[in-house]
């Protein structure tokens, strides 16, 4: 009976889930709780325990101030330009590999390569690459004859940079998703619309796309929650500049909670952050749930 | 099924063994078990990396064989912010070094929080440490409320490098083989100009893109020139000097966007990477970076930033101190196993000095052997004439204050904004820093 299955199963399920579950409470849903609580005080970094009462003096701080705003906006910014291409190449890219007969694994492999590096080293290697003057996409592109951007201190192409680093390093995550669900379209669709007449770009369109949307929504959601909680790139390659230009709201949080040693009021700014995060989630879940063909 | 070779059960065995072996690290037993410390270790904290990290190697290698008793546990951590962090949160937590290294634009913040021990003149003297034997400027610098809470052990003012070859090339450079003064805004751009017409390129370079750092220190160089401040009463209130700080932005603005004998885009290293391939004939950067250009091997050597504006000279400085956290286990013997220890660094304040720093204590600063030092001994005056980031818990090397500053002054020199409206800017971010209530 399946009842009294999961019954007799629960316990020993509960003692193997126990590891994971202790690391959690402690680390994650622990910390969270704390850093809920501590945001109504005027926390300091440099006294013990929680301070002073702070009301919602905290959060109505972060609301009236224009570096929160900016910061947040720099955050949703980044997230228009970086999901649309990572979702769109990652697809183009899998088809492509996808269709390859010999070396499949060579492309594989190479899609996928950079997102093993660590932000950090991803970042140094982009640095130089935008060098003004003396880095290599800075020479390609003069060589070519175009106007060379200034790639990292313009403030109004810095955040294109940083995305266009972004996409190629993380391109591969998506990459392996829509393999992965490539991987399960049955063959016998594609000869049937062979069959019937439907060229290699009707099939891309009326069979293989379709059948992808489950993938498709799973790598938007993911997608988003990443480019929201963007800070390495930033942090290590503009330090949030030009002049405040690719601040993200991570690296607000943390300018204000270690720098100024303010945790209380940084707290209440990731908790106002993470609020537009669940939105944001919650909105697409809505909107996929109420689209999904039944499978 | 035939059973595999590692069982769950050994695997079991096996990890708990090595968490065993693991707990039997003495510093994590007693971080875990708050066992008392260890009577004869003296832990230390630094965030001194590249050529300060080999130098204040060799000088802790010299402290344990001068006392082979005693066991020096020193750590190094990452620099700036996440080092505060960490030292204040370690402070709180009672589990502090019993020395660290720390920015004294930065100690006054940790003296606010209570978190460093203030250090007594009866103890200090046991020591021979004693204010006179101290940099006046630095020790003063020092103090706050008229109390000693960290010895200040260097002052690392910014600087001005200058290849010689391009200098002599250009005429810049004084029979003696350095460089002839300059003073006054025309003869510093006439230098930059004649040093770009031998390089072609550019006069000077120094970072701007993601180091808001010398943006704010050059610009700290010339509006103190000028006499003027940014900040006062402990950063409650901005006390900008509009006229002045637009003086010093236009001229930036010359040398920069108007007639590019400094590149307005380039970031730090970036900045170094041009003077080192002999792309401009000067640099203007903090003195630690003497390490890095005498590895790239060009001829180089350093000299005072310019008096250019004003009739007081003045440079952008800060001073690195050996400060004592407030921990409640220490007792006289570990008091004094401290102060011996920082004792010992400022006795070999010869050795920090070779990293371009300008030594504090005065036995070594005043000594042949240190003015035998060059091109270190060159802008040792900077010492006296330093001025250091106004007081203010966001204030000081790395902070949100320098942030500010050097974003505002580097978009001046990029060209994406005016003088007048980077003063608007600062005014609006340092209001609300001003205005936010401490954290201390």
């Amino acid at each position: 009976m399946a009842s009294t299955d999961t019954g007799r199963q629960g316990r020993p399920a509960l003692w193997f889930l126990a590891p994971f579950l202790v690391l959690y409470v402690l680390f994650i849903v622990g910390p969270a709780i704390y850093g809920l609580v501590m945001s109504f005080f005027h926390t300091s970094m440099v006294s013990t325990g929680l301070g002073e009462f702070a009301g919602l003096s905290n959060y109505a701080e972060a609301l009236s101030s224009a570096d929160f705003w900016s910061a947040l906006w720099h955050t949703v910014w980044f997230t228009i330009l970086t999901t649309p291409p990572l979702i769109a190449l990652a697809l183009l890219f899998a088809l492509l590999a996808e269709r390859t007969t010999r070396g499949r694994w060579f492309f594989r492999l190479a899609f996928f390569l950079p997102y093993v590096l660590p932000s950090a080293v991803v970042a140094l290697i982009w640095i130089w690459m935008y060098t003004p003057e003396l880095g290599l996409l800075s020479r390609a592109v003069s060589a070519i004859g175009l106007g060379e951007p200034n790639w990292l201190g313009d403030p109004d192409f810095a955040m294109v940079s940083l995305a266009i680093t972004t996409v190629w390093w993380t391109l591969g995550f998506n990459f392996v998703l829509y393999l992965a669900g490539l991987a399960e379209i049955p063959r016998e669709l594609h000869e049937a619309s062979a069959i019937d007449g439907a060229g290699p770009w009707q099939q891309i369109r009326l069979v293989t796309v379709p059948l992808l949307s489950r993938t498709t929504s799973l790598v938007v959601v993911l997608q988003v929650i990443a480019s929201l909680k963007v800070f390495d790139q930033m942090y290590v390659m503009t330090q949030g500049g030009p002049n405040f230009a690719t601040r993200s709201a991570l690296q607000y949080v943390f300018d204000v909670g270690f720098t100024d040693f303010r945790s209380g009021y940084a707290a209440a700014a990731s908790t106002l952050f993470f609020v537009v995060v669940l939105a944001v989630s919650a909105v697409w879940l809505v909107m996929t749930r109420r689209q999904e063909p039944e499978l | 099924m035939r059973p595999s070779a590692i069982t769950r059960r050994t695997l079991l065995r096996a990890s708990l063994l090595s968490g065993a072996a693991l707990t039997g690290c003495s510093s994590v037993r007693a971080g875990l078990l708050s066992t008392p410390p260890d009577p004869a270790v003296v832990s230390y904290w630094n965030l001194f990396g590249g050529g300060d990290g080999v130098r204040m190697r060799q000088m802790e290698d010299a402290y344990r064989a001068a006392n082979p008793h005693l066991d020096l546990q020193a750590v190094t951590l990452a620099w700036g912010n996440p080092y505060y962090t960490k030292l204040a949160l370690a402070t709180v937590g009672d589990l502090p070094p019993d020395v660290a290294a720390a920015h004294l634009t930065r100690m006054k913040t940790l003296v606010q929080g209570d978190l460093l021990e203030e250090l007594l003149p009866e103890d200090l003297e046991r020591h021979g440490l004693t204010a006179d034997r101290f940099n006046r400027r630095a020790w003063d610098a020092g103090l706050v409320d008229g109390r000693v809470y960290a010895i200040p052990i260097d002052t690392h003012p910014f600087v001005l490098f200058y290849n010689t070859e391009i200098c002599d090339e250009a005429g810049l450079l004084a029979a003696d083989g350095t460089l002839a003064p300059i003073t006054g805004p025309d003869q510093f751009q006439d230098a930059l100009t004649r040093a770009r017409q031998v390089t072609g390129r550019y006069g000077a370079t120094h970072g701007i893109n993601s180091d808001t750092a010398s943006p704010w220190r050059l610009f700290q160089t010339l509006y103190a020139q000028l006499g003027g401040e940014v900040l006062a009463e402990d950063g409650t209130r901005v006390v900008l000097d509009d006229t002045k700080a637009v003086q010093v932005l236009d001229y930036l603005r010359t040398l920069t966007v108007e007639k590019g004998l400094m590149p307005g885009s380039v970031d730090y290293q970036g900045a170094i990477a041009l003077f080192a391939s002999g792309a401009a004939g000067f640099h203007l950067n903090g003195e630690w970076e003497i390490s890095t250009l005498q590895t790239a091997g060009l001829p180089f050597s350093m000299a005072l930033v310019p008096h250019v504006f004003g009739d007081e000279y003045a440079v952008q400085a800060d001073s690195h101190t050996l400060v004592l956290p407030v921990r409640a286990d220490r007792d006289r013997a570990g008091l004094d196993r401290a102060l011996g220890f920082v004792r010992s660094m400022l006795d070999q304040s010869l050795t920090w000095a070779e990293g371009g720093h300008v030594p504090t204590w005065q036995p070594v600063a005043t000594s042949d052997r240190y003015a035998a030092l060059t091109p270190q001994s060159h802008y040792a005056s900077a010492a006296d004439a330093a001025v250091y980031d106004p007081p203010g818990w966001y204030s000081g090397s790395g902070s949100n204050f320098e942030i500010v500053m050097g974003a505002a002054v580097g978009a001046v020199e990029a060209g994406d904004l005016t003088p007048t409206a980077a003063v608007a800017q600062l005014r609006a971010k340092l209001g609300e820093l001003a205005a936010t209530p401490p954290p201390v």
